[in-house]
């Protein structure tokens, strides 16, 4: 199955970049899942965590507060000004 | 000792003392090149993300921002000059203040007043030496400079940024210095606002956005994003100007450990010749006494 190739980034570092399998996000308009083959897109986050899926089924979770999606292809960035792992 | 070879061993301790200074601060700024040179490479995929995500929806569609339309008239500019908070950096400060009294210049040739926003001591410095009047500063932390900084003066900026019948200015600049290598930084103007997004053109070179699907929609999106990719923009004038400052520091640093080296040769010279021009007096009063007593030893 193809992979999400993902990254979170902060104002001034790259926080986490890797391959997923799923990205779970809350937008503005509500929760969102994203897996490979997705349409690009780009949203506005709402705030609250965002939840990676590696490959091998272990749950990554990212605070990226006030921030953007954008998905392209199979890339996903999680762009926002303080970003962390939690 | 006589008082000449006493003054030229002063003088000699005295530049041996700076160049030991000299010499640390030039090493100290060598290391802090580096650094600051990462953190810029660091900053640089949120930039990279920034710019893509507003090249997208600006070139997808047609939606009219405040902060990219240009005004048919422009009767104030704001001009933010970014320098160090201390000195010794050669003429690291002084080019980008000369030049943002040229930009100055020609804005108010073009009929536009101009305000200030300061970034450094030096700049404030400068600026409250010739008591000129300044909107806002922010000093401290230049040499490393934060994230939160670039969002306070971005938050100021948008402020002020707008309609100018309510005491708004037309325009931003920035001027700060940019790291060109270890051994050049010049001082670079940027508009900041109104934002002149290139529209994907025709131009084969330019890259094809996908096309994306905006939630909540794109004026909403262009909205959340813009402020974000301006606070991108001034942290990475701060980041390029901060790493300019090193490298500035340090050429400065090294010519004058040089400048020392030459003075402690020159001095250490003229001391032996003075020690030298000692003892050939001392022989010659000796042996003038000598002659003098076994003369009157004769008589």
């Amino acid at each position: 199955m193809a992979t999400l190739n993902v990254s979170v980034v902060a104002a001034d570092h790259e926080v986490w970049s890797g391959d997923a399998e799923m990205v779970v996000a809350r937008t503005v308009e509500g929760q969102i899942g994203i897996l490979a083959g997705h349409e690009p897109m780009l949203a506005i986050l709402a705030g609250g965590e965002v939840r990676i899926t590696l490959p091998g089924g272990e749950k990554l979770t990212a605070d990226a507060d006030g921030g953007f999606l954008s998905v392209d292809g199979d890339m996903v960035q999680i762009v926002a000004s303080q970003a962390q792992l939690v | 000792m006589g008082a000449q070879l006493r003054v030229y061993r002063q003088k000699i301790k005295s530049a041996q003392t700076t160049k030991k200074i000299t010499r640390a601060m030039e090493l100290i700024s060598a290391s802090r090149i580096g650094k600051a040179q990462a953190r810029a490479a660091a900053s640089s995929p949120y930039s990279d993300a920034l710019t893509r995500a507003v090249g997208a929806v600006a070139s997808h569609s047609s939606v009219d921002h405040v902060l990219t339309t240009e005004p048919e008239t422009i009767s104030r500019a704001a001009i933010v000059i970014f320098t160090s908070d201390r000195g010794l950096a050669g003429a690291f400060n002084s080019q980008v203040l000369r030049q943002a009294e040229e930009l100055a210049e020609l804005l108010r040739d073009e009929g536009k007043d101009v305000t200030w926003y300061l970034v450094g001591r030096k700049a404030v410095g400068y600026f409250s030496f010739r008591q000129r009047a300044f909107e806002r500063s922010w000093v401290g932390g230049t040499d490393n400079p934060e994230f939160a900084t670039a969002q306070e003066i971005a938050e100021e900026l948008l402020a002020d940024f707008g309609d100018e019948a309510a005491g708004g200015v037309g325009e931003i600049h920035l001027i700060f210095n940019h790291f060109v290598s270890r051994i050049t930084q010049e001082p670079l103007v940027r508009r900041l606002l109104p934002l002149s997004i290139v529209e994907a053109s025709a131009d084969d070179s330019a890259e094809v956005y996908p096309l994306y699907e905006f939630e909540p929609d794109a004026e909403t999106v262009l909205d959340a994003l813009l402020p974000a990719y301006i606070e991108s923009r001034i942290f990475n004038a701060m980041l390029d100007s901060s790493a300019s400052k090193h490298a500035a520091t340090q050429k400065a640093m090294k010519s004058a450990t040089d400048n020392a080296d030459k003075l402690i040769r020159d001095y250490t010279r003229l001391a032996n010749n003075a020690r030298q021009a000692e003892i050939t007096q001392q022989i010659s009063e000796i042996v003038g006494g000598a002659d003098a007593l076994s003369s009157s030893a004769q008589d």
